[in-house]
């Protein structure tokens, strides 16, 4: 017997049972008191629409309801842990929304005169010299929309320069350990994708690497700190051996929360970067976005950068649309208007508080809280290198060996103790992997508990419980979900009763 | 430093535990010479009060359409959000989650989303719609893709009634990948004919209802004429309310909708973030690039939500994905969707129409001034009008007067001098008479 058949109505408590909005319909009802609308000659030209949509209608309490209840069933950082690798599931500062939301910036429109905000295209100015600061490097693009995106705009940028140098070039290096958008964009700018492999600590293989540079080759697109949470301590021999074929540098700056404030990815040769400032300037994660990736450019890059930007002008700041300049040449536009402007103001105001002093702190708490799971667990659980480790430390599943328990099991066991699993399965360098990232906003109190949660997790696993992590979780407003059903059957809207097959 | 909470004392024991001296030593594989070793030319850190009022006097400096008559569309509406929707997307479990990958601890996101896809079909008479995309413009291109990974052909022709900046992403995505893309002149008096340009190697049309300067167009004659030659209509919309007043694009034969869903839940923004929505026929399913909600049962045989079809996606199929696209557009997604559930079949078809009417009594009043003429016979809430003489010096001039007057069309056509006397004029559920006075009277003063 399963606990939700235990009550009368399915809610257990203070957990509730949530219909969809579809089977909750008042037909009529409405949450909006609609004005009276004016008489008016309609201009439609005869294309009304004449059928109904099929919205439900609903109240404003019960809209509310609804969605409030829909929120009790997510984990959020607010409620817990969320050890994340290489996702930077830090706290999200609420001073970043208020801001945001100031009329005199979240209101604005984006085609009103420019002479009427001369205060955002301050603020995009101030954003970018604050980025382009911190990473040592001359010019920053702010439009691309999530990290992915900042990826495709820096290839482009590479391509556009290649092109205008006569030879557009054929390859782009990815190393193995690199995140799936890597080759995802490379390919998405036209070009094939080559892997280079992990050497045995965890590193790029320099040599294969070396066999695979020669002039066909545009880029290399490597994570630093890397997908394992090392450092690629060989960073500029590589820049060097890359730019000696007249290939560019790109680099996923994914990671680039453990070493904002200590090392600048223009001392390292790096030619161009995204910030996926949802991850080391915290703008809240919303469940799947909205995220945004700024790319950082090199001298040789930056005339190729993508419209719009913002230039000092002889009056102030300028917006730039359109670029007739001769020593300019924009490869193009990514995005509708000026790209993710309310997560520029957010990212602004995590800067400022924060400040020189403050994100140098920020990761050196990471790095220190990463090195200290490591530490607590590595006779639990195998790690897979050696240490230091940067923001996170990479496991895998060696110490399940012989239990029957995977890396599956183990996560959705250390939901029902109320921790967000980590990632698994990624990096693919290593068997089962466990990819922890505790982020520098956890208390050491936390830290304790979660090493003492998974040190008796990792006991029960070897004392033969299998059960105990095949079932979990038990405590969740769900149990494990059927994918295979869902993919095999997709069901991706609801339909009304009379209506489905 | 408020966001940290590891004390001096808490580092030590840490360390200790470690064996390590130093913060410091733990970057022991960067190499030296990177190293940073002196401070950056960056401020030190503040507390809260002093960067709210940093941000705050940033905020000062500009003139916020919410506080002045606003005439300004082109893709981006003032609309009224209710209080409700910005309260429930700050709850700190919709704000702070991450990507549904754990569904037993994701259900609330994953339902959102679900209801989502559901609304986005409902509204725009598609089958399947994907959990959005970054914005209306990227959502076009990556529709152009798609059409092009559907038709195994290269050609696209893009209207000239599709907003300039949605026409440049589809452009800038196109030109390393070879396509042929084709745009056609701009079609301010909204009779293009693109019929004629249809060939056998055509995958796409790509057409925007209302159009960019406004009229809204019976597009089934298209639809058919690209099937007879084996091509997809790709219908934009940039206004989402429209679909409250206007037969669906579905209804009118469209394979692939790509739009921009601001107008529901998300305020202007500047720009950005908003989001971008792509509903398709069913049988393209397996091409839709985004991420998917499908609806499947738990261990417990109860019904549950998860994100599925990701053999489609970069995190799977790496180089061979349907696009390089990671994210979605959450939150704005969830403040479109609690926007649209809060009005309801009533509230969304009655606000349509309430824009409808503004529009068109503004448009009875403009045309009522001495040297302004309208050129559409057709719109929903935006229409383009013929000034005596370049719209965007009345614009400036306007505006030093705190009135957003509209968008003169040269600021996206700043090359074509046969377009400088046009602008782009809004109405909304947001506008009163009195703005519409405002309007007039300004007009009546800047064009004597």
């Amino acid at each position: 017997m399963n606990d939700f058949q235990t009550t009368l109505t399915g809610h257990q408590g203070l957990r509730f049972e949530e219909a969809l909005i579809f089977e909750q319909d008042s037909p009529g009802a409405s949450g909006v008191d609609v004005p009276t609308i004016p008489d008016h000659a309609p201009k439609l030209g005869g294309l009304e629409r004449r059928d109904s949509i099929g919205l439900p209608g609903l109240s404003e309490p019960q809209v509310v309801r609804h969605y409030l209840r829909l929120s009790q069933q997510n984990y959020s950082i607010d409620s817990g842990f969320y050890p994340l690798g290489s996702c930077t599931m830090k706290y999200n500062p609420r001073v970043n929304e208020k801001v945001a939301r100031l009329p005199g910036l979240g209101d604005l429109h984006p085609l009103q005169p420019t002479q009427t905000v001369p205060g955002a295209l301050e603020l995009m100015d101030l954003c970018a010299t604050w980025l382009k600061t911190l990473t040592g490097m001359p010019a920053v693009a702010l439009s691309p929309a999530a990290g992915a995106h900042g990826e495709l705009t820096g290839l482009m940028t590479i391509r556009a320069a290649l092109e205008a140098s006569g030879n557009p070039r054929k390859r782009v290096l990815v190393p193995d350990s690199a995140h799936g958008t890597n080759p995802a964009s490379a390919h998405a700018c036209g070009y094939t994708v080559a892997s280079i492999p992990a050497d045995d600590r965890g590193r790029v293989d320099i040599q294969a690497m070396r066999e695979l540079l020669d002039e066909d080759v545009a880029a290399i697109m490597l994570t630093n700190p890397n997908t394992c949470g090392l450092f690629e301590n060989e960073i500029i021999e590589i820049a060097k051996a890359v730019h000696d074929v007249g290939a560019y540098f790109y680099c996923d700056g994914a990671n680039f929360n453990a070493i904002v404030g200590r090392v600048r990815p223009g001392d390292l040769g790096i030619d161009a970067m995204h910030l996926n400032l949802h991850k080391t300037f915290s703008t809240p994660h919303g469940g799947g976005g909205p995220g945004s990736g700024p790319v950082v450019l090199s001298e040789p890059l930056a005339p190729f950068a993508p419209l719009p930007y913002v230039i000092h002008g002889p009056d102030g700041f300028e917006l730039i649309e359109q670029d007739d300049r001769p020593d300019a040449h924009p490869f193009g536009r990514v995005k509708g208007f000026h790209g993710q402007f309310g997560m520029l103001s957010r990212t602004l105001s995590y800067m400022m508080s924060l400040g020189s002093d403050g994100l140098a702190q920020v990761s050196g708490d990471a790095v220190l809280s990463a090195n200290y799971l490591l530490a607590k667990l590595k006779d639990t659980l195998s790690a897979s290198f050696e240490g230091p480790c940067m923001h996170e430390a990479l496991f895998d599943d060696r110490f399940l060996e012989g239990t029957g328990v995977t890396t599956l099991d183990f996560a959705k066991a250390l939901i029902d103790q109320g921790f967000h699993p980590m990632t698994m399965y990624f990096p693919l360098v290593v068997h089962g992997a466990l990819l922890i990232e505790p982020t520098e906003t956890e208390s050491k109190e936390t830290l304790d508990l979660f090493v003492k949660t998974m040190t008796e997790l990792a006991a029960k696993a070897k004392a033969g419980d299998v059960a105990f992590f095949t079932e979990a979780p038990k405590l969740t407003p769900r149990r494990r979900l059927d994918e295979t059903l869902a993919a095999r059957n997709p069901v991706l809207v609801w339909k009304p009763d009379s209506e489905q097959d | 430093m408020r966001y940290l909470p590891l004390t001096d004392t808490n580092r030590r024991e840490m360390l200790d535990v470690i064996g390590a001296g130093s913060i410091e030593d733990l970057f022991c594989d960067v190499p030296e010479a990177a190293r940073l070793k002196g401070p950056l030319d960056l401020p030190n850190s503040v507390d809260e009060q002093t960067v709210e009022t940093a941000l705050r006097s940033l905020a000062n400096k500009n003139l916020s359409p919410s506080n002045v008559p606003s005439f300004l569309g082109a893709g981006i509406y003032r609309h009224h959000i209710p209080a409700a929707v910005d309260h429930l997307i700050q709850r700190g479990e919709f704000l702070t989650a991450y990507t549904p990958y754990q569904p037993e601890v994701s259900q609330g996101t994953l339902q959102a989303m679900f209801e989502f896809q559901t609304q986005v079909t409902m509204l725009t008479g598609m089958e399947v719609a994907n959990a959005s995309l970054y914005d209306g413009a990227t959502a076009c291109a990556e529709a152009v893709l798609m059409a092009q990974r559907v038709t195994r052909r290269n050609k696209a022709i893009l209207s000239g009634a599709l907003h300039p900046h949605y026409r440049e992403v589809t452009e800038t995505s196109a030109r390393f990948m070879g396509s042929n893309m084709i745009a056609c002149a701009p079609d301010q008096n909204g009779d293009e004919d693109i019929i004629s340009l249809i060939d056998e190697e055509t995958a796409c049309v790509v057409v925007q209802n209302p159009g960019f300067f406004g009229h809204v167009r019976d597009l089934s004659p298209l639809s058919e004429a690209c099937h007879d030659k084996g091509a997809l209509l790709v219908v934009i919309v940039t206004e989402i309310f429209s679909l409250g007043a206007v037969k669906s694009p579905g209804d009118m034969g469209a394979d692939i909708v790509a739009a921009e869903g601001q107008s529901l839940g998300n305020s202007a923004g500047f720009g950005g973030p908003t989001v971008g929505l792509m509903a398709v026929r069913q049988k393209f399913l397996r091409q839709l690039p985004g991420r998917l909600v499908g609806q499947t049962v738990d261990a417990d045989g109860r019904r549950g939500f998860v994100l599925t079809l990701s053999t489609r996606e970069q995190h799977i199929r790496r180089e061979k994905a349907t696009s390089n696209i990671c994210t979605n557009a959450g939150l704005c997604a969830l403040a479109f969707t609690i926007h649209l559930s809060q009005l309801g079949e009533a509230g969304f078809t009655g606000i349509a129409k309430l824009n409808h009417a503004r529009a068109v009594q503004l448009a009875e009043r403009l045309s009522a001034v001495a040297g302004i003429s309208i050129l559409n016979d057709t719109f929903f809430n935006e229409f383009t009008i013929a000034l005596p003489g370049p719209a965007a010096g009345v614009i400036d001039e306007l505006a030093a007067k705190d009135l957003l007057g509209g968008v003169p069309v040269s600021r996206l056509y700043p090359s074509d001098s046969e377009l400088e006397n046009l602008l782009l004029v809004a109405a909304t559920e947001t506008t009163t008479d009195a703005d519409m006075q405002a309007l007039i009277d300004g007009l009546m003063e800047v064009l004597k």
